[in-house]
């Protein structure tokens, strides 16, 4: 398919994907606020840092600072702020739109009256007023976009470029999460064993929408485990691992090459990174530093984006001559 | 909302022969309307209007960045055209365009036509859409025009006349399609029981007769060439290709290398066969015509005087749909086909001619007045609503440069009820139909009626503040069905289903 189609279809499943994650953080952020009778300003601040935003935050915000309703202007509505739910949703219709032909009228359709919806005159004072229902729909969506692409597409390459873009998108946020969230939560270690404790584990799952897989799997909620679940596990759709092997999948799915061998830089990034979490260990990760680890998978998940753009998005005319393209490269298997 | 006080004004109605007094083809459509409750005609209208926004049906304004997405104003009351009508419309076409393709192909070549003295040679030489660098070209089949949108007015009488040829990229069959979708469901009952014939399956033909164009290849790769999301056409680009299945390309996703023309594809080069561009002949190779074009691309000229790319339109059709050579297709009929043209032209001043000159100088009040190779609506003069400022200013004009000037007749074009606010007004329209020119030629039954919803604009294009309806052309005589039990019947507001 084309270069720039695949690409925006990518981009278009990224987008929507973060939405769909930044809705989510806020959404259990919201819950855990009622629990909790601490000031809300230090429960919000880590929410700007996992959606990567701090110092444009500061920025735009400096008066007011973290509360409530500056952190939901910035998340939800700022257009100033690309990872803003609505910069989001905007930008996964933008890509939408340049590629309509390529999916299905009813993908389009939803990005399109989500995208008008965000942008409709009032929209903004309702959904600050009650956000639950507005982050709700932002996730249904998604979710809606999710069960249109799989029963309205073709499971052809096009397909597989959007379940690339989710899949990495999704690794990307699951990380962020942990990482920032098992930072805010270690200092009140004191607390361990007191309700509180458990209250913010059970919301660093629900973030991932993790929280019902987890009980089934574990006893009780222990910060390692948690972590374990969130990153190692092999089933649970939103851990790194399942989303790295998934789209290690769809990799191969586009190329034609079989899983463990590689045609280009991408497959060989992202094969090897795979394994590294197959056979990585909780107790070793936590003993060398969790951020550590998580921020160096970070650098290397964007290592593998920009493999992808070098050997798929970015095709020079000059290969034509010699008959070969990107892919005549001798397999290593 | 009802009819009774609909008044025709004295111009020929599509839908009543006098105030009271429906057509034979639009009857049952108004027993319809007014059979319905109070309020259900706008909850429809509201409804058909939702869809079309949420299908993104918009057209871009220039100049404007997002926010300036609109919809194509659209009125549910269709146009109706019946079976009788129809059928000299289509002959008249068919006949139109084998002639056009016949004088272009001629122009091109022998130009025989100049010879005789037919058509003037110095009018066709100073055509700005005449291309000298489509002289000797060969396109397959000696087809240069594959596919048409030639405009179509009903003068006072009730005769149809064309108004403009379109040879170059007519656009808005996309809305044909989407519009006949959506009165499918705002009048059902009524639909069914009127035998309207289908438009759906425009893209199919299209598709196939784009497909043909490969001489080389039994499975052709065949592409929609677009400017980008920002073209005002741009939603009828991308559902072209989604509903032809091809792929939808822009300018830099296409390159030419070894007398060849390849798009980019995750896979590497691939190499592409047929075209259906959407770009002026001016942005389509900066090598061949605009040096400072981005949109188009470099070398496709000569890959296409090689025979190794097949075009649709190929470059240089636009000379046939010049506002001067207009006035002479009457005669370019004779001329090729030895036959009178069925579809009669508008009476045309060329300001080109001394004659004419001095009668449209005389009478700009009274004349419409139109730039010969402009389109879209913009550049023209309407003498009776226009100034006498504009008047004088527009006369310098002709006297500065005649041959871009004609002038025809302001005619009483025919008018259609539209819904405003809570009653029905009439309102001018104008007829698009779509021809497709492979083997031979097909005429899509209907076309996009035009409506210029300003009261008393004589202006249907998009850009002037039209709107659109659906035309249905009858198969035949409609069934008999009562509608007195209608307020029974479920009203139709589920437009997502």
């Amino acid at each position: 398919m084309l270069s720039r189609v695949a690409n925006s279809i990518y981009w278009m499943s990224r987008y929507l994907e973060r939405a769909e994650n930044v809705a989510r953080f806020v959404d259990v952020n919201l819950h855990l606020m009622l629990d909790l009778s601490i000031e809300s300003g230090s429960q919000w601040h880590p929410l700007v840092v996992t959606t990567g935003g701090e110092s444009l935050f500061r920025e735009r915000y400096a008066e007011t600072g973290p509360t409530q309703e500056s952190v939901l202007q910035f998340l939800i509505f700022d257009r100033e702020n690309p990872n803003s739910i609505a910069s989001c949703v905007r930008a996964a219709r933008e890509n939408a739109r340049s590629v309509r032909q390529s999916i299905t009228s009813e993908m389009w359709e939803l990005l399109n009256r989500m995208h008008l919806r965000i942008r409709s005159e009032g929209f903004r004072d309702g959904a600050l007023d009650t956000p639950y229902e507005f982050l709700a729909d932002i996730k249904n969506s998604s979710h809606l976009f999710l069960g249109l692409t799989e029963s309205t597409m073709s499971h052809n390459e096009a397909w597989h470029w959007a379940r690339l873009g989710r899949l990495i998108e999704r690794a990307d946020q699951t990380s962020r999460i942990v990482d920032v969230k098992y930072y805010f939560v270690l200092p009140t270690l004191e607390y361990v064993g007191m309700p509180y404790d458990n209250l913010h584990w059970a919301a660093l799952l629900k973030s991932a929408t993790a929280y019902e897989m987890y009980r089934k799997r574990y006893q009780r909620i222990a910060p390692n485990w948690v972590t374990e679940f969130l990153i190692l596990d092999r089933e649970f759709p939103r851990s790194v691992r399942h989303c790295l092997i998934r789209a290690e999948e769809s990799l191969h799915a586009i190329t034609g090459s079989p899983i463990g061998t590689f045609l280009n830089p991408a497959e060989q990034l992202l094969g090897r990174l795979r394994s590294d979490f197959d056979f990585a260990r909780i107790d070793e990760i936590i003993e060398h530093g969790l951020h550590e680890y998580l921020d160096n998978f970070q650098s290397r998940l964007i290592g593998v984006g920009d493999a992808i753009f070098e050997t798929f998005m970015a095709v020079q005319p000059s290969g034509v001559g010699g008959g070969g393209s990107q892919f005549s490269g001798a397999s290593s298997a | 909302m009802h009819f009774r006080d609909y008044d025709t004004g004295g111009f020929y109605d599509e839908m009543f022969v006098r105030s009271g007094e429906a057509r034979t083809g639009s009857r049952l459509l108004v027993e319809r309307v007014e059979a319905l409750l109070d309020g259900d005609l706008l909850r429809r209208q509201q409804a058909a209007e939702i869809a079309l926004y949420n299908m993104g049906i918009t057209f871009n304004v220039y100049g404007g960045e997002e926010g300036d997405e609109k919809i194509f104003p659209f009125d549910i009351i269709p146009r109706i055209i019946e079976a009788g009508e129809w059928a000299p419309i289509e002959r008249g076409l068919a006949q139109r365009i084998t002639a056009l393709n016949l004088f272009i192909d001629d122009l091109y070549h022998e130009q025989k036509i100049l010879h005789d003295k037919v058509v003037p040679e110095d009018l066709v030489k100073s055509c700005p859409a005449f291309r000298e660098q489509c002289m000797g070209i060969d396109p397959a089949g000696g087809i240069w025009c594959h596919i048409t949108g030639t405009d179509l007015v009903r003068d006072g009488e009730g005769v149809f006349r064309v108004l403009e040829d379109n040879l170059r990229c007519p656009s808005g069959v996309s809305y044909v399609i989407e519009n006949r979708q959506i009165l499918k469901r705002t009048f059902p009952h009524v639909f069914r029981a009127s035998h309207v014939r289908p438009v759906d399956d425009y893209p199919i033909r299209l598709r196939e007769s784009l497909q043909d164009l490969a001489t080389h290849t039994e499975s052709p790769t065949v592409v929609l060439l677009t400017p980008g999301a920002y073209n005002s056409a741009y939603f009828e680009h991308a559902f072209l290709a989604q509903q032809m299945g091809i792929e939808l390309v822009e300018g830099s996703d296409l390159f030419v290398q070894d007398s060849s023309v390849f798009m980019r594809t995750t896979r590497g080069p691939q190499r592409v066969d047929v075209i259906y561009r959407r770009i002026d002949d001016d942005f389509l190779d900066p090598r061949a015509f605009r040096a400072d074009s981005a949109l188009g691309v470099p070398g496709i000229m000569d890959v296409f005087r090689a025979g190794r790319i097949a075009l649709a339109n190929a470059p240089g059709t636009g000379v046939a749909d010049d506002k001067v050579i207009y006035a002479f297709v009457p005669e370019i009929i004779r001329y090729y086909l030895d036959e009178d043209a069925i579809l009669p032209n508008v009476d045309t001043f060329l300001c080109w001619r001394e004659a004419d000159r001095k009668h449209v100088l005389a009478n700009l009040d009274k004349l419409v007045v139109k730039p010969a190779s402009e389109s879209g609506g913009y550049g023209m003069l309407i003498g009776p609503h226009s100034t006498k400022e504009e008047q004088a200013e527009f006369a310098e004009r002709i006297k500065a440069n005649p041959r871009n000037y004609i002038a025809q007749p302001t005619l009483a074009l025919s008018r259609a009820p539209v819904i405003v606010d809570d009653h029905f007004e009439g309102r001018h329209v104008d007829l698009r139909p779509f021809i497709l020119h492979g083997e031979e030629p097909y005429i899509l039954p209907g076309g996009l009626t035009r409506v210029a919803l300003k009261k008393g604009s004589l202006v249907v294009n998009s850009s002037q503040g039209g709107g659109s309806k659906d035309t249905w052309v009858l198969e035949r005589e409609p069934d008999n069905v009562s509608f007195v039990d209608a307020s029974v019947m479920p009203p139709v507001t589920d437009h997502e289903s």
